[in-house]
């Protein structure tokens, strides 16, 4: 919006009872203010977001309280909890049909990385592996403060989206894809043990 | 609730082909436990079951053991004739025992409110096809929970009504409570390493880049 119109013109605008806006603040803002999250918990991790979502901490206040049983209904996958290899595939399915455009906000520790189960034979070093993770949120499990910062955080995302231009959000290209490959349980491991295309880990330099 | 001891003699009384071994727990929970053997597993659990006196009706818990490939250290006193005269030498006795996989089942009585009286059945070895007489016609809990020392450890659990795994996927060829299991190598992102992960984690690391010998030189004194 500011490269289009003067912030003191519209401040002034403003001033005599005119409001100017773009189709992209108007659209980001109605985005913003009304994610649906997927209604689906894995573990202790669910349990806050679930006080995250009653009256107490109200995630009302964002525009976030309405839980969709079905993922064709859903802008957010909020993966609250361990993931285990077995569960693994159905969150990628389940992801695979929510439709464009979709966020995920990877809650606590285990979702992150495993956390105290990582070295568990059948615990997922983090979802990240599968699929793309917009916010992470540490703790164990993280407190409702932090889910609803992550929340908006994600508003804030959202709200920086463009719509046009080079530098468009992601889900607007049409080269980006919008699905990523259900992983299969093998004879040891899931196989691939991570997509390689989302999961990219810094390769460590050492003796 | 009689002792062990005595459990043990009506077991063998009332099933004779019966070959009863009381393990004895000399740690603090001083629990020990009656090992049987494969064959009169099932006639000695039924036993156990209907004996009018232990009404053992109810299986709280069972859970498998893997025992590996061990050597146990035995010390003897044995007298030997050293220069002419006779004395006692420790001599130390190394035996093998070979790896087993063991069930430990753990049986109260809800009719007399007694217990626990703890059996244990061991394979005759660790290899995949290693069985032992499944007790679920005896006691219907143990169902679930043979069913997981199925899914972890191999054991095959013979006239079980549903012998698959429940915990870890049926494409899995892996027993991951076995001791020798060895995990799937996912360790290349790994941000505080220690001990085992460290190790595994080493396997991940780029080498540095070739030094152009700079940081060899130091200042002159």
């Amino acid at each position: 919006m500011s490269e289009q119109i003067d912030e003191k013109l519209r401040v002034e605008l403003q001033r005599q009872g005119v409001w100017v806006t773009s189709m992209q603040e108007l659209y980001n803002w109605g985005r913003k203010n009304s994610i649906w999250p997927l209604q689906f918990g894995l573990a202790c991790c669910a349990i806050e977001m679930i006080a995250t979502a009653a009256s107490r901490y109200d995630i009302a206040r964002f525009g976030g309280e309405v839980f969709r049983p079905s993922p064709r209904q859903a802008d957010l996958m909020i993966v609250a909890g361990t993931v285990t290899k077995k569960m693994a595939p159905q969150i990628v399915r389940l992801y695979n049909q929510m439709a464009d455009p979709k966020y995920v906000i990877a809650m606590g520790a285990c979702a992150i990385s495993g956390g105290p189960f990582k070295q568990g034979y059948n615990v997922l070093k983090g979802i990240d592996r599968y699929i793309p993770v917009d916010v992470y949120i540490p703790g164990c499990p993280p407190r409702p403060e932090a889910l609803l910062h992550a929340f908006m955080e994600l508003q804030r995302k959202i709200d920086s989206q463009k719509l046009t231009g080079t530098d468009k959000a992601e889900f607007l290209k049409p080269e980006q894809p919008s699905e990523f490959p259900v992983p299969k349980f093998g004879e040891h491991d899931l196989e691939p043990p991570a997509n390689r295309n989302v999961f990219q880990p810094p390769k460590l330099e050492r003796i | 609730m009689e002792s062990l001891e005595q459990i043990k003699a009506c077991a063998e009384a009332a099933v004779p082909a019966a070959k009863i071994e009381i393990v004895p727990n000399p740690g603090p929970a001083n629990q020990p436990s009656l090992l049987i053997d494969i064959e009169q597993g099932l006639a000695v659990a039924q036993f156990l079951r209907n004996d009018p006196a232990l009404r053992l009706d109810f299986c709280s818990n069972v859970t498998g053991v893997d025992w590996l490939d061990r050597v146990v250290k035995k010390t003897a006193k044995i007298k030997t004739v050293v220069d002419g005269v006779e004395r006692e030498v420790d001599q130390t006795i190394e035996e093998k025992i070979p790896g087993y996989l063991e069930a430990v089942y753990h049986l109260y009585s809800m009719a007399h409110r007694h217990g626990p009286v703890i059996i244990r059945m061991r394979t005759a070895d660790r290899a995949a096809g290693a069985c032992l007489p499944s007790l679920t016609p005896v006691w219907r809990s143990t169902e679930f929970q043979e069913r997981e020392i199925f899914d972890l450890y191999g054991i095959q659990f013979d006239g079980h009504p549903d012998l698959r795994r429940i915990l870890m996927w049926d494409e899995l060829e892996d027993y991951p409570m076995r001791k020798d299991y060895v995990q799937p190598d996912d360790f290349e992102w790994e941000p505080t390493p220690h001990d085992e992960v460290l190790e595994r984690t080493k396997q991940h690391y780029t080498p540095r880049p070739e030094l152009d010998g700079a940081e060899k030189i130091t200042a002159q004194q």
